[in-house]
């Protein structure tokens, strides 16, 4: 890993001098489960206030490719990642980076809406309590208006942030946990098919955040639906089988892919 | 059923035959099947309705103690015949009490002073605890010496088991515990509104003794409380701290495999050999005392560990894994992401078991009898290092006694123990509600 960081430092430093700007490098991603190798030397670059769109079949790797991307994976046992990912200049699989640190930078949502059992404040307070992020209750009461503001949830909850956050309906609950990725403050947002659980009305709003979200975040999306990558990404990535088929511009990915793979996907052919 | 039409109509019918029996068949199995769970409950709920009777109807006499009331007069002749008092107060304690009873006693029944059979048995009515009842009015106002006083006093435990019907009288006298002339006595003395039942105060508060209407579980409380106590302080964080490492932190590995199947097996060891291990390293090897509620309370910490654990693991692996993974997205360390979050939703389940194996150790018996805890034990035990005894053990004991009136008492503790358990039981429940979270 070590021979390879200068070379992937100079590679992020040219990519940063053609005008786009890198915020997350991935460089030889290979990630094993126990002797199952689950992903096969995988390139690819997240771009900075970029909607990133990973696609593909089941069990293509693209959940695994997102989740060591915040050092989710080190909560699965046997799980090895080699390869190297930088966020920003920081390697993230470096000794000194801390997981509790990198993973407030790189926040997540998950597939299934997962608020704490608790209010609706102390939903989103949780976050910047533990990082102190708030002096004091005014500071608090503040990031929270403000990121729930941001998950355009504040005009449906703002009567009742005292109530269970698992009282709300499934799209609300997944955009209150959007807000609490958000109320950290972080640099990247990772979500795990952040609408797979939702009917076609909360999902159109969450799509309408992450739209707005781009603005100020760079975001990872997994997704199994080709509309909702066409619809919010700009960049798309296509797995099949470990291995990274194809990145490209959305555009160009749904109408003129360059692997017959992606095509075939696309047009439904397998996965 | 299909949309193929059969140019033979009986090709199709013996089909839809089948599937009628098929369904026929499996309500009525359904049917049986809740059938059988209905007798089952019936079952059990009868078995429990027979002991609760059985424990109620021979037990509720305890709580009534018969006791006589007449005027004693404290009379200098027989507590201390040489006014040594002011100078020997060791006079009051050693006096003749038992006397004084006896001739109050003797006086309301007109039993004269010259008839001595007539005065044994008057003697043998009234209880030797009168002893100590009289002697603490003495020595806390020796003034009434000389005077008369109306007092109640405890009736012997054969009166009380007489009084309340438990002798068989058509036994001949002899074979009897109380003579003819005793129960007329008897009679005479609740027809003139003497002698009386009253409520049982001293089955809560006194300690043991060999006369059953002095005999109490004060001393068996107060050990079982300590033991609880300890119990609770020992048992509660080691085993969540153990369940909580083994399943969060731990790898999963054959070491960590081992040490499972060893903690469901302790659960199951029988409580005698943690006796037996308890005398040996506590008492015989550490020299802690014997009888001890604090050695009592080890022992029932070290059986009560493993159900603590498994109910903790089984209530920590409740919570969603979603919960974890939520807390550490958000940058949460492991540790916080357990105690913040997993750990209160886990605590129904973790306060469930605890209570449940609080309730186990409470009624345990057979650890404490080889720890030495079946003990003669009158006295309080001021700290959990003196001796003392616990309330099933006090219902052992007493079980094993031969009068009549300790039977009605170890139905009684046992009415006690059973109240307990249930109060312990309906904790529970109330924790578990108020703690219960949906998600």
């Amino acid at each position: 890993m070590n021979m390879m960081s200068e070379a992937a430092v100079e590679k992020a430093l040219d990519q940063k001098m053609s005008e786009v700007s890198y915020k997350m490098i991935g460089k030889d991603v290979s990630v094993y489960y126990g002797e199952k190798r689950a992903l096969f030397d995988v390139n690819l670059n997240v771009r900075e206030n970029t909607v990133t769109a990973l696609i593909g079949p089941s069990g293509c790797g693209k959940s695994t490719f997102l989740r060591t991307l915040n050092r989710m994976n080190d909560t699965i046992e046997n799980c090895r990642v080699t390869g190297k990912i930088t966020l920003d200049t920081d390697d993230i699989y470096d000794a000194n980076i801390d997981v509790v640190e990198l993973r407030a930078r790189v926040g997540m949502v998950f597939q299934k809406p997962n608020p704490f059992p608790k209010s609706i404040y102390e939903n989103i307070s949780y976050g910047p309590r533990i990082h102190g992020l708030a002096r004091n209750k005014a500071d608090m009461d503040q990031i929270v208006e403000a990121s729930l503001q941001r998950a355009g949830l504040w005009t449906e909850v703002k009567d009742r942030l005292h109530e269970s956050g698992t009282g709300l309906s499934g799209g609300q609950q997944q955009r209150l946990c959007i807000a609490r990725a958000v109320a950290v403050s972080p640099e990247v947002i990772l979500m795990d098919e952040p609408c797979s659980a939702l009917d076609p009305i909360a999902t159109a709003k969450v799509e309408e955040l992450i739209h707005e979200l781009r603005a100020n975040y760079t975001i990872v999306i997994v997704t199994h639906s080709m509309q909702q990558a066409a619809r919010v990404s700009q960049r798309t990535a296509m797995f099949h089988l470990g291995n990274l088929v194809e990145e490209n511009d959305t555009d160009k990915m749904f109408t003129n892919p360059d692997d017959q793979r992606t095509q075939d996907y696309i047009m439904g052919r397998f996965g | 059923m299909t949309d193929v039409v059969s140019p033979v109509a009986g090709i199709s019918k013996p089909k839809a035959a089948r599937r009628d029996i098929g369904i026929k068949r499996r309500y009525a199995a359904e049917r049986r099947f809740r059938a059988y769970g209905i007798a089952a409950l019936a079952f059990g709920i009868i078995f429990l309705m027979v002991l609760l009777w059985s424990v109620v109807s021979k037990g509720y006499t305890a709580f009534q103690q018969t006791m006589i009331t007449m005027p004693v007069e404290f009379s200098q002749q027989v507590i201390d015949p040489q006014n040594e008092r002011a100078a020997n107060p060791q006079k009051l304690m050693t006096a003749n009490y038992p006397i004084v009873a006896r001739n109050a006693l003797a006086k309301v029944l007109g039993v004269g002073a010259d008839d001595r059979v007539g005065l044994r048995s008057v003697g043998q009515m009234l209880s030797d605890g009168v002893r100590v009842q009289l002697r603490d009015m003495v020595v806390a106002n020796p003034a009434i010496i000389g005077t008369t006083q109306t007092v109640t006093l405890l009736a012997s435990g054969d009166i009380d088991s007489a009084f309340k019907g438990q002798i068989d009288l058509n036994v001949a006298q002899e074979n009897r515990k109380v003579n003819d002339q005793q129960i007329k006595w008897m009679t005479q003395l609740a027809d003139s509104g003497a002698l009386a039942k009253h409520f049982n105060g001293g089955i809560f508060v006194n300690g043991a003794s060999s006369r059953p209407e002095a005999a109490g579980v004060g001393v068996a409380l107060i050990g079982s409380f300590y033991m609880m106590l300890i119990v609770l302080v020992l048992a509660l964080p080691i085993g969540v701290a153990a369940s909580i490492y083994l399943e969060e932190f731990a790898p999963k590995n054959r070491f960590t495999d081992l040490i499972e199947v060893n903690i469901n097996n302790l659960a199951a060891v029988p409580s005698i050999v943690y006796g037996l291990l308890g005398l040996a390293v506590f008492v015989n090897f550490m020299g802690m005392p014997r009888s001890a509620s604090f050695v009592g309370g080890l022992v029932l910490t070290l059986m009560t560990l493993p159900t603590i654990i498994i109910a903790t693991r089984a209530a920590l692996k409740a919570v969603p894994p979603s919960i974890r993974a939520a807390a550490l997205g958000l940058g949460a360390s492991k540790m916080q992401a357990i105690f913040h979050h997993v750990l209160p939703l886990a605590m129904p389940g973790i306060l469930t078991g605890t209570i449940i194996g609080l309730a186990h150790a409470l009624g345990e018996t057979a650890p404490l009898l080889l720890i030495g805890m079946v003990a003669f034990v009158a006295n309080y035990p001021t700290t959990p290092l003196d001796p003392s005894t616990a309330l099933p053990v006090q219902i052992y004991m007493w079980a094993n006694e031969a009068e009549r009136a300790f039977v009605e008492r170890t139905s009684g503790a046992i009415i006690i123990l059973l109240l307990f358990l249930i109060l312990m039981n309906v904790g529970a429940i109330l924790l578990r509600r108020r703690f219960e979270r949906r998600w």
